[in-house]
C-alpha cells in the first residue's frame, strides 16, 4: 500500500527546523526503499491556483482556499517555467471540476549541499 | 564638450525618455528586477560623470544599457560570496554584447515583456497595478500610494512580495506565444482600465493625483496599442479617451455630480472625442472586437450625439444586445434597460430593471435602485421614486452621490 504524507505547518515557524537535519533525515528513509518521492515547497506566497471553466483558463495568486474542496491528488511535474506549468496544469482533468495549486519546488538538497562545499572551502582557505 | 549644467540636463531628459526602456531589456539581460533596477541607476550614475568629461555617446540607450550590465557584474562580483551569485555573474557575462546594444525592435520587445510580466495573473490583480506603475510607468511608490490612498509601506510590501513571486516562482520575462494571448492581453487590459478608473471615479479632494492616473492609463494602453495592436487594446484606449473627454463637464466647480444628459457639452473634449471615434471604426473593422469595443462604440455614440434627446438611442440599444451576447451580465443588462427607457419611454425601462431586480442580483448594486427611481420619478410615481432613492443613498459610499441622490430626494418633496 502506498501513502501519501502531507506536510503542514506555519512558515514563520519554519527556522525552528533546519534544512540539514530535513535533508539527512530524507537520506535516511530514501536509503530504506520507503520513500519513493519527498520534496520540499517554497513559500505559500509563490503559490497560483488554476481552474478550467467552460474552456476558459482561470489563474489567480496564492493557494486553494475553499474549505468544500478536498485534496484529492498530486502531479509531481517537470515545467521551463510557471507558464509552461500552469499550461500543463489546465490540461489535467481535475482543474475542470476543482482546481490545481501550482507551487515551485524549493531546491532543498542543492542548498544544503552548496553550503556544505562553501563551508568546506572556506576552511581549507583559512587553513595555515 | 557640454558643461557640467548642460550634461546634467542631458541625463536628466534621457532620463525622463529612455529609462523605462533601458530598465526594461535590463531586466531581460540580468534576470532580475532588483539587479536591473540598481544596474539602471548605477548607469545614470555614470552617466552623470561621464558624459559631461567625455561627450554624451552616439546612442545614450545602448550605452546606458552596456554600462549597466557592467555595473551588475561588478557588483555581482563584488558580492560574490556564494557560488549561486558568481554562476550568475559569468551567466550575464555570457550574454553576447550584441544582444545588450539590440536592435531597436528587440528593445521595444522587451517594454512588453515587462507588461505582460508585471501584468501576470498569478500576482495579485492589486500587485499586478502598482507593478506596473512602479515599472513601466516609472512612477515612485510614494506616488502610487498616494493615488491610491494608502500608506507607501503598505504599497512597497506589495511590491516586494510581486518581485519575491517573479523570481521564486519563476513568471517568465516573455511575451506570451499565440495560444496563451487572449488571456494574458485580458490582464493586461484589465490593470489599464482599473488604473483608469481608478483616476476617473475620483471627484474632488485628493483628486489632482487621482487624475494623474486616468493620463498614466491612456499613455500605457497607447504604449500597448503601439505595440501590440489588438482590435480589444484599441477598444480600450479609445473607451477611456471618450470617458476622459466628459471630464470637465462631469462635475460642477463645487464638485457635485453632473448627469450625463445635463451636462454642457461645449466643455467636452473634442478632439479625444474624434480620436476615441476613430479607434472604436478602427476595432469594430478588425471583426475581432470583444467588450471593451463595444463598450467604446457606445461611449462613441453618446459622444457624437448633440444632444441626450438627439442621441440614436436605437443604436444604443442594439450595441448593449451585441455586448450582452459577449459578456452577458446584470450590469449591462441595467445599462440597456436605461437605454431602452430613453428609446421607448421610461415605462418600457421600468419593467425590464424591475425584472432584473426581482432576480435579485443587483439588489445591492446603487446604481440599479438609482436607474429605478429616476424612471418612477419620470412616471410621476412619487412614492415609489422615493423609496428606491432612499435605498440607493444607503448604498452608496462617494461623496458628490450621496449628495447627489439627496438634491434628488429634496426635489421630489416639493
Amino acid at each position: 500500500m502506498k501513502y501519501l504524507c502531507l506536510v503542514y505547518l506555519d512558515e514563520k515557524r519554519l527556522g525552528e527546523l533546519p534544512d540539514e537535519e530535513c535533508v539527512a533525515y530524507d537520506t535516511t528513509i530514501r536509503g530504506s526503499g520507503q520513500c519513493i518521492a519527498s520534496e520540499a515547497l517554497q513559500s505559500v506566497h509563490t503559490a497560483s491556483t488554476v481552474r478550467v471553466r467552460n474552456g476558459k483558463l482561470a489563474v489567480t495568486d496564492g493557494p486553494f482556499a475553499e474549505t468544500k474542496e478536498q485534496l484529492a491528488g498530486f502531479y509531481l511535474i517537470d515545467a521551463r517555467d510557471l507558464n509552461d506549468a500552469i499550461q500543463v496544469a489546465a490540461k489535467m482533468p481535475p482543474a475542470r471540476v476543482g482546481c490545481v495549486e501550482v507551487r515551485p519546488i524549493r531546491p532543498i538538497r542543492e542548498t544544503v549541499a552548496e553550503a556544505a562545499a562553501t563551508a568546506a572551502r572556506t576552511s581549507t582557505r583559512s587553513e595555515p | 564638450m557640454p558643461c557640467a549644467e548642460q550634461a546634467r540636463e542631458i541625463v536628466e531628459a534621457t532620463y525622463r525618455s529612455e529609462s523605462r526602456r533601458v530598465l526594461a531589456t535590463l531586466i531581460r539581460l540580468l534576470g532580475d528586477f532588483n539587479i536591473a533596477e540598481e544596474a539602471l541607476h548605477d548607469a545614470f550614475r555614470a552617466a552623470l560623470e561621464q558624459w559631461q568629461r567625455e561627450g554624451v555617446p552616439a546612442n545614450p540607450r545602448a550605452w546606458l544599457v552596456s554600462t549597466g550590465r557592467f555595473k551588475a557584474i561588478d557588483a555581482l562580483r563584488r558580492n560574490a560570496r556564494f557560488d549561486p551569485l558568481e554562476e550568475m555573474a559569468e551567466r550575464v557575462e555570457a550574454i553576447a554584447d550584441e544582444s545588450a546594444a539590440g536592435a531597436d525592435e528587440e528593445i521595444e520587445d522587451d517594454r512588453l515583456r515587462l507588461m505582460f510580466t508585471c501584468c501576470h495573473p498569478a500576482l495579485a490583480p492589486d500587485a499586478q497595478v502598482a507593478l506596473t506603475l512602479r515599472e513601466v510607468c516609472g512612477l515612485t511608490t510614494e506616488e502610487i500610494a498616494q493615488a491610491f490612498l494608502l500608506p507607501a509601506p503598505t504599497l512597497a510590501q506589495r511590491i516586494v512580495r510581486a518581485k519575491a513571486k517573479i523570481r521564486d516562482a519563476r513568471i517568465p520575462y516573455q511575451v506570451p506565444s499565440q495560444a496563451e494571448l487572449p488571456e494574458r492581453l485580458d490582464s493586461v487590459l484589465r490593470v489599464i482600465y482599473l488604473v483608469f478608473n481608478e483616476g476617473y471615479s475620483a471627484s474632488s479632494g485628493a483628486s489632482l493625483t487621482r487624475h494623474d492616473l486616468s493620463g498614466e492609463a491612456i499613455r500605457l494602453a497607447r504604449l500597448l496599442v503601439d505595440l501590440l495592436p489588438e482590435p480589444e487594446a484599441v477598444g480600450l484606449l479609445a473607451l477611456m479617451l471618450l470617458h476622459e473627454s466628459r471630464r470637465a463637464a462631469r462635475a460642477s466647480p463645487s464638485g457635485d455630480l453632473i448627469l450625463l444628459e445635463d451636462q454642457d457639452r461645449t466643455l467636452w473634449n473634442h478632439s479625444q472625442i474624434a480620436e476615441g471615434a476613430a479607434l472604436v471604426e478602427r476595432a469594430l473593422t478588425s471583426r475581432r472586437f470583444g467588450p471593451y469595443s463595444l463598450q467604446a462604440a457606445i461611449a462613441a455614440v453618446l459622444a457624437e450625439a448633440p444632444s441626450a434627446a438627439e442621441t440614436d438611442w436605437a443604436q444604443i440599444v442594439g450595441l448593449y444586445d451585441v455586448l450582452l451576447r459577449a459578456e452577458p451580465s446584470p450590469v449591462v443588462e441595467l445599462n440597456r434597460a436605461v437605454a431602452v427607457a430613453m428609446r421607448d419611454g421610461p415605462a418600457a425601462g421600468l419593467v425590464l430593471i424591475d425584472a432584473i431586480l426581482t432576480r435579485g442580483e443587483l439588489l445591492a448594486y446603487r446604481l440599479a435602485h438609482a436607474a429605478r427611481a429616476d424612471l418612477c420619478r419620470r412616471l410621476g410615481r412619487t412614492e415609489q421614486a422615493r423609496a428606491a432613492y432612499e435605498q440607493a443613498l444607503s448604498l452608496t459610499r462617494q461623496e458628490p452621490e450621496r449628495r447627489f441622490l439627496e438634491r434628488r430626494l429634496a426635489e421630489l418633496a416639493k
